[in-house]
């Protein structure tokens, strides 16, 4: 914000649709795919040192020595950091982020050295020169359903840990129909196209920024925020840009010990440009993964299949040196309709890297634990599985008593099952072989929370020739944002979008939060529109060139009265090759209630990535850890599977038509989590249908299936 | 990466003595592995000798290769994977051999990786690739931190105590499908090695992929024309539908008399050993049989009676039975392979 243009806080209004609606093309697109937009990597200077992190080959333990000569001798090797040579760091109790200060190491794959070096080549040449010496600790890095746990103070991003209503044994005891089930996901890694990557400069003398860093992340005030303090600078003296960034799914929501070492990196040599790119190997050690969750389940039903109730017991890890908790039971409080309920979580604390965010955290792990669970109930009560659905609708949110703001799962399941041909199917399991491949189809609901973000501020500049500057610090990671915003602002100045010159993703803007919890184009949109409101008022609808005006909106106050989530329902079909075991999925379809789309074109990408991922989970994606090492020994993309082009067939994502004014004066909720959520456990659930296999962990794979299929 | 020495020799002759005289000297062809363990740091040789532009990259006519025939295809090294998948000589006479190749990698590693270095690629086990763990083929003695660890692609026959790993290629397991061989330069002058003797079992050697001596330089594969191999096919079975390694795979050329019983059945299988694994046993058992499902079932687990598993592997026994079913099913309806 500049000091000249007070910030004012507004309770916007509604934004009449014009632009917002429209399928654009993405306002970058020509520049992505011509190669002219620069990523982080990119923006590095040609003389500009390179990094090389070396990391830790023990899981705990001390490092007891580190040799500096050989890398010293290679030619090219300027210096080498490690925790004795480090510039020091602030006392912070992120201990993810305090690298190079100690000599504990906390994880396999932990940050113990860095080299600069004048070419990538002799950087990491140099980095496996770094000679490092451990005294070992033993170590426990697998999660099992005996380690020794804790019940952590709150779930992530700060929910309560436990609750309980009513009383479950007593319901239970009474139900007629119980189902009580333990429901698995693996370790999942967040693989972005574009790796992690800095570009560091520390000009301790410059009238400017103190550091200056180009960086591949969701949040570039987030980083800025996160590192002064470490750094001894105020969060001012740090100016983070992020112009392009090739995907985070979470991984990039906060900093990681990367951004550090850069930081590090560029202290030690002042003024000049320092670059890091974290390897694809790297990325498995150092920047974020989703828990593996082990979910035990009892739901308690009358003969229909009427919930009476649920339980959702989640475990799961987290590391020892930074405690994550996964919400993984959180979905389950506000679901289903049952008088009696009850959630936990508790946390194994490993040796191991940090987990972190990886898309839809929490709802992922645990809708796909829940909607299997229901399809366990389903065959249980003998009851079709949208119906049992339906049967189970609550009035008002079960967990809080508030209304909802716009619940229309009912709507999503019904249009969903027309459209799939529900009614088709078979109800038992294994009846269908086609061919060579055993066919089934199975459904799931989805929902996300809606969640406008405080702390954001936009600003409007009245350009010439009747444009006008838009002006707010959001990063676009790929999801359309730098699109969708233009599409905002038009609207909500009463103007054509190419009138719009937006400027995002730099900390000099005004302060924006970061694209994670479906919650960026809410929360800066919503700015946008205070900040166009209020600039209207101030200058009127012919301002002359200059003039600006920066605002924030006022509290989200329908979010205290109302509970507020989106819904979907995923329905697929699925095939086992009855010889091999091989799974393939030809349909996926997803129907959602997520708000108004801003721009069906960048939505649409939205949803289908989400499916598209969730399909992935179901089948593929799994980050083995070996626990004699401590590490995940997949660390590659031909070794860590996604799914590919072949894998994914006909594939659908509908909305419904909606304008939710108690979300946000957009009419919008957030689209960008969604559609993974209940797809790996559709997936999974249309190949037990297949199949008749009561499987309930992800990912299932073909070993898992060819010694157990129907005939075999 | 290390300073290296860069040769492009103008001839095969010159590239096999410049790798044979400097036991740190490797061949460099498509690079798609090689470059790979360059980064890792899983191989660091000392000097790279480029043969990727030498002039091997015909598939020809031949008349004089052993077998029923004689005649056949000579494949030159350097012809790319992509290519080869993509000739229609292939296509037609031995349809197993493009298929295996198109059931490989991506488009883009097809484009780039050649026949001679598809052959010579060596295993993707993780622990192989990662120089933070013990692994008995990249440092010997160190151990096998595939036993015991990520091992569900592990080998079921022929593994050792030292090494339990599996060879990657694809086009090695269909072109001992069709008794192909192998055309070698040393600098002692040409020779060839069937391609079943290409590779071997790990034993106490693990480091060793091949029977290959340092220097030997594979300039050319041929194929000879069989009945058996216009009939063939390849089945990969594999997690995802593309771009995976094999869980386990099956070559297979059927030869059959009017009757419908197998004169002769040439069966491979890829994923299961250290080498591309011919199922001989379960060859001599569908002769003269109509090789529907029971008896392919029956002659797999008379091959298999050698197998050994784990939990991780156990799985690979019944897999490569369906899909050796599965395949040899489809070449006996003569519908798509």
């Amino acid at each position: 914000m500049s000091p000249q243009t007070p910030q004012v806080e507004v309770d916007p209004v509604r934004v009449v649709p014009s632009e917002m609606g429209r399928s654009l093309e993405r306002a970058d697109g020509v520049e992505k795919v011509t190669g002219r937009a620069r990523y982080a990597i990119e923006q590095a200077p040609s003389d500009a040192l390179h990094a090389w992190l070396v990391t830790s080959t023990v899981a705990r333990g001390r490092v007891t020595a580190v040799d500096h000569s050989q890398a010293l001798a290679h030619p090219g090797v300027v210096a080498v950091l490690d925790h004795t040579t480090a510039p020091r760091l602030e006392e912070s109790d992120n201990a993810e982020l305090v690298i190079l200060q100690d000599a504990e190491v906390g994880y396999r794959g932990q940050i113990v050295a860095l080299v600069l070096a004048e070419t990538s080549e002799a950087a990491r040449e140099g980095a496996a020169l770094v000679g490092v010496t451990y005294a070992e600790r033993p170590h426990e890095a697998e999660l099992r359903e005996d380690n020794a746990v804790h019940r952590p103070e709150s779930v992530n991003p700060d929910l309560p840990t436990d609750t309980e209503e009513g009383d479950v044994d007593a319901a239970l005891a009474a139900a007629e129909v119980v189902v009580e089930e333990t429901y698995r996901t693996a370790y999942e890694s967040n693989n972005p196209l574009e790796p992690h990557a800095v570009v560091a400069r520390w000009e301790p003398d410059a009238e400017g920024p103190v550091l200056t860093l180009h960086d591949s992340t969701q949040g570039v005030h987030g980083v800025a925020t996160a590192l002064a303090p470490l750094l001894g600078l105020e969060p001012e003296q740090v100016r983070v840009t992020a112009s392009y960034v090739g995907g985070g799914f979470g991984s990039k929501g906060e900093p990681h010990s990367h951004e550090v070492a850069a930081a590090l990196a560029a202290r030690a040599v002042p003024g000049r440009w320092v670059r890091l790119a974290v390897t694809r190997q790297q990325m498995f050690a150092m920047t974020g993964y989703r828990t593996a969750t082990i979910s035990k389940i009892r739901l308690g039903a009358h003969a229909d299949g009427v919930l009476t109730a649920i339980e959702h017991h989640a475990l799961e890890q987290t590391s020892r040196i930074r405690e994550y908790a996964e919400q993984t039971a959180t979905p389950t409080r506000m679901m289903y309709a049952a008088p009696h309920r009850r959630t936990t979580h508790r946390l194994a604390r490993l040796d191991v890297t940090v987990p972190s965010w990886m898309r839809a955290p929490g709802e992922m792990p645990g809708m796909f634990a829940h909607e299997v669970a229901m399809d366990d109930l389903a065959i249980a009560a003998g009851v079709d599985p949208v119906e049992l659905r339906l049967r189970n609708e609550p009035e008002t949110d079960p967990e809080t008593g508030l209304p909802w703001n716009d619940r229309r799962l009912v709507e999503c399941l019904e249009r969903g099952a027309e459209g799939f041909g529900w009614s088709e199917r078979p109800s038992e399991a294994g009846a269908r072989l086609d061919g060579e491949w055993w066919v089934g189809t199975g459904v799931a609901s989805a929902t996300y929370p809606m969640m406008r973000q405080p702390g954001n501020q936009a600003r409007i500049t009245a350009l010439p020739d009747g444009c006008y500057a838009v002006s707010i610090g959001a990063v676009d990671i790929g999801t359309g944002a730098r699109t969708v915003l233009a599409q905002i602002a038009a609207d909500a100045l009463g103007c054509p979008v190419t009138t719009i010159d937006l400027e995002i993703a730099d900390t000099t803007l005004p302060s924006a939060t970061v694209a994670g919890g479906s919650s960026g184009t809410s929360s800066w949109g919503t700015a946008i529109v205070a900040a166009a409101q209020q600039f209207r008022a101030d200058h009127g609808p012919s301002p002359d060139p200059g003039v600006s005006t920066t605002a924030s909106a006022a509290e989200h106050r329908a979010a205290q009265t109302h509970a507020m989530h989106s819904f979907g329902a995923v329905f697929a079909e699925a095939r086992v090759h009855r010889l091999t075991g091989e799974v393939r999925v030809p349909r996926l379809h997803g129907v959602y209630s997520v708000g108004r789309v801003i721009n069906p074109r960048t939505a649409r990408s939205q949803l289908l990535g989400g499916l598209v991922m969730g399909l992935s989970a179901a089948l593929l994606e799994e980050s083995w850890r070996d626990p004699r090492f401590g590490h995940f020994v997949t660390q590659d993309l031909a070794t860590y599977h996604v799914a590919t082009h072949a894998d994914v067939q006909d594939l659908r994502a509908d909305w419904l038509e909606e304008d939710d004014q108690l979300a946000t004066p957009m009419g919008s909720r957030g689209i960008g989590e969604i559609g993974i959520v209940g797809t790996s456990a559709a997936v999974l659930n249309a190949v037990r249908h297949a199949v008749g296999i009561p499987l309930r962990q992800i990912p299932v794979t073909p070993d898992q299936l060819v010694g157990a299929l129907p005939g075999s | 990466m290390r300073e290296l020495t860069y040769l492009r020799p103008d001839d095969a002759a010159a590239a096999v003595a410049a790798v044979s005289g400097d036991p740190e000297a490797r061949f460099l062809a498509g690079g798609t592995n090689l470059v790979d363990h360059l980064k890792l740091g899983v191989a660091r040789p000392g000097t790279l000798v480029d043969v990727s532009r030498l002039p091997m990259d015909a598939v020809e006519e031949v008349g004089d290769l052993p077998g029923p025939l004689g005649t056949g295809l000579r494949i030159g090294a350097n012809v790319r994977n992509s290519d080869l998948a993509a000739d229609r000589r292939v296509r037609e006479r031995f349809p197993v051999v493009a298929r295996a190749l198109l059931s490989g990698a991506s488009g883009q590693i097809r484009n780039q990786a050649t026949t001679g270095g598809n052959l010579l690629q060596r295993t993707r086990c993780v622990y192989f690739q990662d120089v933070t763990t013990p692994c008995n083929k990249r440092e010997p003695g160190t151990g096998c931190s595939a036993r015991g660890g990520h091992a569900r692609y592990n080998a079921v026959l022929g593994a050792s105590e030292e090494c339990v790993t599996v060879h990657p290629s694809d086009l090695a397991v269909a072109l001992a499908a069709v008794d192909a061989t192998v055309v070698v330069l040393g600098p002692d002058g040409e020779r060839r090695v069937p391609v079943a003797d290409l590779h071997r079992l790990p034993g106490d050697r693990p480091q060793d992929d091949t029977t290959l001596r340092h220097g030997e330089l594979i300039t050319a594969v041929e194929l000879p024309d069989s009945p058996g191999a216009r009939r063939s096919g390849y089945y990969k079975a594999r997690d995802r539908a593309s771009y995976a390694f094999a869980l386990v795979s099956v070559a297979a050329a059927l030869d059959l008399a009017e009757d419908g019983t197998v004169r002769e059945a040439r069966i491979a299988w890829g994923g299961v050993a250290h080498k591309p694994w011919r199922a001989t046993r379960a060859e001599e058992e569908l002769r003269g049989r109509v090789p529907d499902e029971e008896a392919v079932r029956a002659a797999v687990r008379v091959e298999l009676e050698a197998a050994e598993t784990d939990d991780q592997t156990a799985y690979k026994t019944t897999l490569v039975e369906g899909a050796t079913v599965l395949v040899l099913d489809r070449l006996r309806q003569g519908g798509p392979r």
